[in-house]
């Protein structure tokens, strides 16, 4: 475990005499407890998957969600307290919409990254204020091509070829780092990021989960959606069959 | 005031009168009403001075703040939105008619005008100011698709030189500005060669119409 900060982790404007601000970890330990979200860029699109921790057996499948979209291009999968996560989606698509008033143009995903991060980082500034206790990560596709970023809780953004954070974060990683994400199409994508987010999920802690996933590539227009149905049920059940063969390789 | 502004493939050309008169005096003859926004986005100005020049220059702000944090040229789109929010949501207390016209590398050259009120059209060729008037059938008889830049540029000062002609608050000089991707490019006719603008290479010009219509 991490270190204790006696003393100096009781506001989010305090410094510890080695530089760390304690309250912002805290905040991003939030994130590591909640379930894993991974982001790829594929050649052709990002693909966004979300490991849905269901607390309980009377939750309707499909509510809850933990990927929202921004605004067409755009789309936001959340890790950490959902109340802050909301609030991050609102401020995310305010910033988009007015960007496009004030602009004329789509607001192009570093920038929309750029602001979220802006925001995440204004309330780790004041005394009155706590840090988000939520890490989003966004995939979207401008002119640029297809682009991934991460923003955490302490307000820095990062741009990745593949990312995860939450609980099965390092697991994940490892997965991700394993395939040649520039050969691979969303598609294919779609396949992996399933298969890395049952095989990251723990049976023995938690309870059962649900799968959310979304893209947005050259298949979907550009534009930001939920994977199609029967992609989706084929990826899960490849996922399932996957699981299962590398338990009887045992 | 006479401003005009054509869209050629690959740019566009600007041009505007150069006095300002404060009722029938002309408080300043060699004015210059096209003022750049960006490196490859100029406005034509017309209306109040103070005004025109108050708008352009917090776009101008806005448009380089803007474009510094997207790290490329900005759109000549962007720029005609950022002049109409203004004028439209100030519209009780401007008096601006403003004519955008740029090269970007998305969408090529470009003319937008936005007249009193705020609204933003996206036209092949637009005119403004009080000498526009004036000029309105000549320019339609004119005008033809698929001009080159020397015969828009052409085009241009033909057309302002007869406004400037009928216009008692169009004169001076004639200022024109060629954008294209290679660069800005801006020239100044003065005095007699006005009146000759009027007759100006009318063969040339005829000369290139009769050309396409042979080509088909």
């Amino acid at each position: 475990m991490s270190t204790i900060g006696t003393g100096y982790d009781l506001s989010v404007t305090t410094f510890s005499p080695d530089g760390r601000v304690f309250q912002i970890e805290y905040a991003t330990k939030a994130v590591d407890n909640s379930g894993t979200v991974i982001g790829v860029r594929c050649k052709d699109g990002v693909v966004l998957g979300v490991e849905k921790l269901i607390s309980s057996k009377m939750l309707l499948e499909g509510s809850n969600r933990r990927i929202h979209a921004i605004n067409r291009h755009a789309g936001m999968a959340l890790a950490g307290l959902a109340a802050d996560g909301r609030q991050i989606v609102t401020r995310a698509r305010t910033e988009a919409a007015n960007y496009l008033s004030f602009y004329g143009e789509d607001v192009p995903i570093k920038e929309l990254s750029n602001r979220v991060a802006h925001y995440s980082h204004l309330c780790t500034l004041y005394w009155w204020l706590r840090p988000f206790g939520s890490s989003s990560i966004i995939g979207g596709y401008d002119m640029d091509g297809p682009q991934l970023y991460t923003i955490d809780p302490s307000g820095v953004a990062y741009r990745y070829y593949g990312a995860a954070i939450g609980k099965g974060r390092q697991a994940a990683k490892t997965e991700i780092e394993k395939l040649r994400l520039a050969q691979m199409t969303c598609r294919e994508g779609v396949m992996a990021v399933a298969k890395i987010i049952y095989g990251v999920h723990d049976e023995a802690k938690d309870k059962s989960f649900e799968l959310e996933m979304s893209w947005v590539c050259d298949e979907s227009n550009r534009e930001h959606q939920r994977i199609p149905t029967d992609l989706l049920m084929e990826a899960k059940a490849m996922a399932r069959d996957a699981q299962e063969d590398d338990l009887d390789a045992f | 005031t006479t401003i005009m502004a054509v869209q050629f493939d690959g740019g566009v050309v600007l041009g505007a009168d150069s006095r300002t008169s404060t009722g029938s005096y002309v408080a300043n003859r060699v004015s210059d009403k096209i003022v750049p926004i960006h490196d490859f986005i100029w406005t034509c100005r017309s209306g109040s001075a103070a005004d025109t020049q108050a708008v352009a220059d917090y776009v101008k702000y806005y448009v380089d703040a803007h474009s510094m944090e997207l790290g490329r040229l900005p759109r000549v789109r962007t720029v005609a939105n950022l002049m109409r929010k203004i004028c439209y949501n100030n519209k009780d207390n401007l008096m601006a008619g403003l004519i955008v016209g740029g090269w970007d590398p998305y969408e090529g050259g470009q003319v937008y005008e936005i007249p009193l009120g705020g609204t933003i059209m996206r036209q092949k060729f637009a005119l403004g100011g009080s000498g526009s008037s004036y000029i309105y059938g000549l320019v339609d008889s004119y005008y033809r698709e698929g001009m080159t830049r020397e015969e828009c540029e052409i085009f241009v000062k033909k057309s302002i030189s007869h406004a400037m002609a009928r216009d008692g608050s169009s004169g001076g000089v004639i200022r024109i500005t060629t954008i294209q991707s290679t660069g800005v490019q801006r020239q100044c006719i003065l005095g007699s060669d006005v009146c000759m603008a009027m007759r100006w290479n009318h063969d040339y010009f005829y000369h290139g119409l009769n050309q396409r219509l042979k080509d088909g």
